[in-house]
């Protein structure tokens, strides 16, 4: 089993719900609290499992604007585990997971630095570091409903471009999306093979237009003065 | 399924034995979606959207998602306070006081003012959603000085669409998300239903529609639109009339849509100069006359089964020349000024792109029509097979209502849509209940007060001839904000946003008291804030205020509090009841009127209750005969036991679910004692399905029509015309010519501005403000919006919100600002009529040339809402309002009017015009600077690390093993 989210460009409008919904989720979730520094002050910050990244591509007036969300990738090769020192960053071999156990973590920014998608987060109040653990939390905990058994942040998703389940059937929605819409993985030429994937924008068709010719203004009044239409 | 064949066993993460699920509505803004709360040891664990909601079907935006870190916000309010006895008003000083004695003070004043004048209350909503609840109260006080916020707000676009149409864009209707295929989203509307287009515009990009999005800024939904069309502010009603020429000429609009639902073919009166020109045909018994093309000859225009002309030249009986309403509209659209060619220089956009994008939804429209098998019955008794569908649907909002066009601008929308078919039909724009009414609701607004007397209407309604307006004999405005006076006669929301200037100026009298509640107007939600802090200061001649008593009631610390001499306390929305009532605005779904109500999910922690529970009290105590029995005695224990017994008509309360004594009855019954219980058993909302017949064509709809005059939603059963062709704008505008049978305006202006304004037809002219400002020396329309996740809260206290969005910039297109020399992140001023601020620039290319633009509401004044002195927000951040006056620049005479749409009084916040220049002092902060507020009296000092979580984490441990023989 391999867990992973596949994420939809062609909807996203960068609204923040799904980086908020997994900020709230996890503060009081296996690795919280998410520490807020500054929460009132000058330079607010805090630990965030995902942000969403917005920029512009191409010239005014044909730019686009492009809403990236951006967290764990939970990366088949993923280097961050390669490098801890203390064996607290791990790969659950059951569904792809990548973790930090809390316990053995020694905040020593291997990982962080290994790392190409920024997707880390080093707590500074408990020392040690925290990241997107597919909110692990919540998609095995019986006690919920079936249909909630989902990340938080594809819970909440409020334009549906969050989809989470095991990219390694090929019957799972997931992996059905993926070849449909032609789903591509953040940066593969660095070679860590990311579980997530994107949705690349849909091709819009040409719309057609109406093709009726226009007509000099006093013909057409007086063709639809004789016009007999019942109320 | 997940969980199968786990190597590890993972440990019981949540303790749900120690956890409540409760349910409630959002209140983070103003999109009211259903939520679940998981509550553990009275703290939030988790607020999630409730699947089973009929707004937001599970999903939740990130405001909802934020609501823990407004429950723990340290800028909640704590206790009443009062004003320090010997210090100045807005130095911020303050006493706590008892809720005895805050209301023993408030009863007393306020009695007084009722006992003499009761106008002299002025009480004023911001974005509270119970105005069927304030309102009344307000009528049963007996002053007409009342409204909520949405004259600065909403007013241009619920007006247009109820003076037209019958719904609106707005909350009174919606986009068919499940069936449309071609979506044009006009202006900024990050808005009242945020999480449902974005749950729509998700569905229509899956169905492969397009997705038009005209705005000149391409930031929020503006992403993923299909085609972005970079437009000037302030033009789109150009834009609009000249696709509704384009559709014209190519004979491209519904003639059984017209000839069968609107006022098309009936004739209207052509005597220029006389009075009764312009006014529509009438028979002895006031019908609307048309002309039968089949028989030849006048006919009654509302009888099924005629065949009215939509276009020619016709004599009325008195021998008067007529023309159907149809006539009109060909003659006036399809003038060349109204040419694609024409409207590219007003707008910006190329003629080949607005003749394409006409012709698109025509094609949508009239080729890709969808039908619905359904047997249903018109207004006329007659049987039809099937709904037939147009699928082209828009939204519009802020982007549009803000300007002093937008009304005109937004009746050209709905003309577009009418002509195309589109309205409350499959995959077009579909009301929502109580909508649609009548055009327009039949109420008119209060105009007499007496002391110790209800009014005898409400404060607001709908006036549809000068008669209605509230003004004295001698035409002076009889309302504090100059409402539905000669300078604003259809200002159906009022003008909140004129209530603090013209009450210190004594325009047109001085006032005793002011209430304000969950309204920041001593900073974002105000125009000309510096001055308006001052006007809040001022006094007369003998030491008094000029406003005499501020009551200011929130839940927050907000810059408005600082200068309040009284202030209530109020909760957060987790911790209170609410009716969101069918009454007011409800949450209702095309496919089905809904209601919901607040529950609370957790007990205040400090001495706070909840503004609504107070006015039942105020009511009783004061003695209104609605909330008072035969004795005086108060008739209602508290707020959940008036929205549970109080009944507008028999049968008809705040809440529609759950009615009977037994609750067994919907939308009409008995009051049920547990009413409440029954909402909170099923998640906090009512929803009653419509059947399948009752869904479209509503207007015209003989089964929802006799079900809606049953259910009080409409007072008659008859069929609702929508009106191209206003009757009630051209009344107005012969009373401007000097031809109306009736009270006429004395003043030049007021004259000039109902001729030039009140079109019964749809126009298009130039915002006021930049009429009279010049192009050259300010050559920048400055606009502004909110980020998705802080649309329509007010709260950027909010700790995890701020770490998103901490400071404003002034956006500037890239190649515009590079031109000017203006670098990204520097600093400029930006200058306008009004005044000038310093701010910092950020270039982007999604921007229209000529627009500048910002995130509103972010700019703080210094200590309020809990955050430091140094904070970003207060530093760095700032409003624009500082620019923009709440009266227009002075004209040619001595009297100043109104910044605002000269039909509804709609606060043109967008219409400013500005000149920057690149600042050269060196600076690295926002100017004005503002003193920094004093903290509250008991104010804890805001924590600089927040650590929240509801119980200790589990962690999940690798195991050693795993350890030693992987990796």
């Amino acid at each position: 089993m391999r867990l992973g989210l596949v994420i939809d460009l062609d909807v996203c409008v960068g609204c923040h719900a799904c980086a908020v919904a997994c900020k709230q989720w996890n503060s009081s979730g296996t690795t919280g609290p998410l520490t807020d520094y500054d929460p009132y002050g000058a330079d607010p910050s805090g630990v965030w499992f995902n942000r969403i990244r917005s920029f512009e591509v191409g010239e005014y007036p044909q730019s686009k604007t492009v809403n990236f969300p951006m967290s764990c990738m939970h990366c088949e090769t993923a280097e961050c585990v390669t490098v801890c020192p203390t064996g607290a960053s791990y790969k659950r071999p059951e569904d792809g997971i990548v973790l930090v156990d809390q316990d053995k973590c020694m905040g020593c920014n291997y990982c962080a630095w290994a790392c190409p998608y920024g997707a880390r987060e080093l707590d500074q109040a408990s020392g040690t570091m925290k990241k997107c653990t597919l909110c692990v939390d919540r998609i095995y905990d019986e006690a919920l409903p079936e249909a909630e058994r989902q990340p938080a942040c594809v819970l909440t998703c409020p334009t549906r471009a969050r989809h989470f389940g095991d990219l390694d059937d090929p019957d799972s929605g997931v992996s059905a999306v993926v070849r449909e819409r032609g789903g591509f993985q953040s940066m593969p030429e660095l070679g860590y093979n990311p579980t997530n994937q994107y949705l690349p924008p849909r091709v819009q068709r040409p719309a057609q237009q109406a093709d009726r010719p226009r007509a000099s203004l006093q013909d057409k009044l007086k063709e639809w003065m004789a016009r007999a239409i019942t109320k | 399924m997940l969980g199968e064949g786990l190597l590890t066993a993972l440990p019981q993460f949540e303790d749900h034995a120690s956890q409540e699920k409760k349910y409630t509505t959002c209140y983070m803004c103003a999109c009211r979606c259903g939520i679940e709360v998981t509550v553990e040891n009275n703290q939030v664990r988790f607020i999630r959207g409730n699947r089973a909601h009929p707004v937001n079907q599970g999903v939740l935006c990130a405001k909802g998602n934020a609501g823990i870190m407004k429950q723990i916000s340290p800028a909640k309010l704590r206790n009443p306070m009062r004003r320090k006895p010997g210090t100045e008003r807005g130095a911020g000083a303050f006493e706590e006081i008892s809720w005895d004695e805050a209301l023993d003070e408030l009863t007393a004043r306020l009695r007084a003012i009722r006992e003499t004048d009761p106008k002299r209350l002025a009480f004023f909503t911001g974005r509270d959603q119970m105005q069927a609840l304030t309102g009344l109260w307000a009528q049963q006080f007996g002053t007409i000085n009342w409204a909520a916020h949405g004259g600065f707000c909403s007013v241009n676009m619920a007006a247009a669409g109820l003076y037209m149409m019958g719904h609106a864009f707005w909350e009174f209707g919606d986009p068919d998300w499940d069936r449309t295929k071609y979506f044009m989203l006009w202006g900024v509307a990050e808005d009242h239903a945020s999480n449902p287009i974005k749950l729509g515009i998700e569905k229509l990009k899956r169905r492969g529609g397009k997705f038009v999005s005209i705005n000149p800024v391409r930031t929020g939904y503006q992403a993923v639109a299909d085609e972005w069309v970079p437009i000037k502010p302030g033009t789109d009603g150009a834009l609009a009339l000249s696709m509704i020429h384009v559709l014209l000429s190519r004979e491209q609009f519904d003639w059984d849509f017209l000839v069968r639902y609107t006022n098309a073919p009936f004739l209207v009166v052509q005597t220029p100069g006389k009075p009764g020109d312009g006014m529509i045909l009438r028979d002895a018994d006031g019908r609307p006359q048309a002309w039968d093309n089949v028989n030849g000859g006048l006919v009654n225009g509302m009888e099924a089964g005629i065949t009215p002309a939509l276009f020619g030249e016709y004599v009325g009986p008195d021998g008067r020349p007529v023309k159907p309403v149809m006539q009109l509209i060909a003659e006036k659209y399809l003038d060349p000024q109204y040419a694609p060619e024409r409207a590219a220089k007003v707008c910006g956009v190329p003629a080949e792109q607005i003749e394409r994008l006409a012709l698109e939804m025509a094609h949508v429209a009239f080729k890709e029509t969808i039908e619905i098998k359904c047997d249903w019955t018109d207004w006329a008794g007659r049987r039809h097979e099937k709904f037939i569908g147009r699928p082209v649907s828009m939204h519009a909002m802020r982007g549009i209502s803000a300007h002093s066009n937008g009304f005109q601008t937004c009746r050209a929308l709905h003309l577009l849509q009418i002509l195309l078919g589109t309205v409350d039909v499959p995959g077009g724009h579909r009301a929502k209940a109580p909508f649609p009414r009548h055009v327009p609701p039949p109420i008119k607004p209060a105009k007499h007060t007496a002391p110790n007397t209800p009014l005898s209407a409400p404060p607001l309604g709908f006036p549809t001839m000068p008669e209605d307006l509230v003004i004295d004999e001698q035409g002076h405005p009889l309302r504090i904000d100059k409402a539905y006076s000669w300078e604003a006669p259809i200002a159906n929301h009022g003008l909140m946003h004129m209530v603090i200037t013209n009450a210190v100026n004594g325009d047109p009298y001085p006032i005793d008291t002011l209430i304000f509640f969950m309204a920041n107007m001593a900073w974002n939600s105000t125009m000309n804030t510096g001055d308006i802090q001052d006007m809040l200061r001022a006094k007369n001649d003998d030491g008094g205020h000029k406003i005499p008593y501020l009551v200011v009631v929130d839940s927050f610390h907000s810059e408005t509090v600082n200068f309040a001499d009284l202030v209530l306390p109020d909760t957060t929305y987790l911790e209170r009841f609410d009716a969101i009532s069918m009454l007011d605005r409800p949450i209702s779904e095309p496919d089905s009127p809904c209601d919901s109500i607040r529950y609370p999910v957790i007990e205040p922690d400090r001495n706070v209750r909840p503004w609504q529970e107070v006015l039942v009290d105020l009511a009783g105590r004061l003695g209104f005969p609605a909330f008072t029995d035969d004795q005086g005695q108060p008739k209602y224990a508290g707020y959940t036991d008036f929205i549970r017994r109080w009944e507008k008509a028999p049968g008809i309360g705040f809440l529609a679910g759950w009615r009977g004594e037994q609750g067994e009855k919907s939308m009409r019954g008995e009051p049920n004692p547990d009413q409440w219980e029954r909402y909170r058993e099923n998640q906090c909302f009512f929803q009653h399905h419509l059947p399948e017949n009752q869904r479209f064509y509503r207007f015209a709809n003989r089964d929802y029509l006799d079900w809606a005059k049953e259910v009080g939603f409409n007072a008659t059963a008859e069929p609702i015309v929508m009106e191209l062709y206003s009757e009630t704008l051209q009344r107005f505008r012969l009373a401007g010519q000097g031809l109306y049978d009736g009270p006429m305006p004395t003043d030049a202006q007021d004259k000039q501005r109902l001729v030039d304004y009140f079109d019964p037809l749809p126009i298009w002219y130039l915002s006021l403000e930049e009429a009279a400002v010049s192009e050259q020396e300010y050559p920048f329309h400055a606009v502004n919006q909110r980020p998705m996740h802080m649309y329509h809260s007010w709260d950027s206290q909010n700790a995890w919100l701020r770490q998103i969005t901490a400071q404003n910039y002034l956006y500037m297109n890239r190649g515009r600002a590079e031109r000017m020399g203006i670098a990204d992140e520097s600093w400029v001023w930006v200058e306008s009529h009004n005044g000038r601020i310093r701010v910092q620039v950020k270039l982007m290319e999604g921007c229209q040339e000529d627009t500048v633009w910002t995130w509103n509401a972010i700019g703080k004044q210094s200590g309020a809402w809990g955050l430091s002195a140094d904070a970003p927000e207060s530093r760095r951040g700032f409003l624009m309002n500082h620019l923009i006056s709440e009266l227009l620049p002075p004209g040619s005479g001595d009297r100043r009017i109104t910044n605002s749409d000269p039909v509804t009084g709609q606060a043109a916040w967008y219409d400013l015009k500005v000149k920057i220049t690149p600042a050269t002092d060196g600076a690295d902060c926002a100017w004005p600077e503002f003193d920094t507020i004093q903290p509250l009296p008991g104010q804890a000092e805001s924590p600089g690390e927040l650590r929240y979580q509801t119980h200790e984490a589990v962690n999940l441990r690798r195991s050693l093993k795993d350890i030693l023989t992987r990796n």
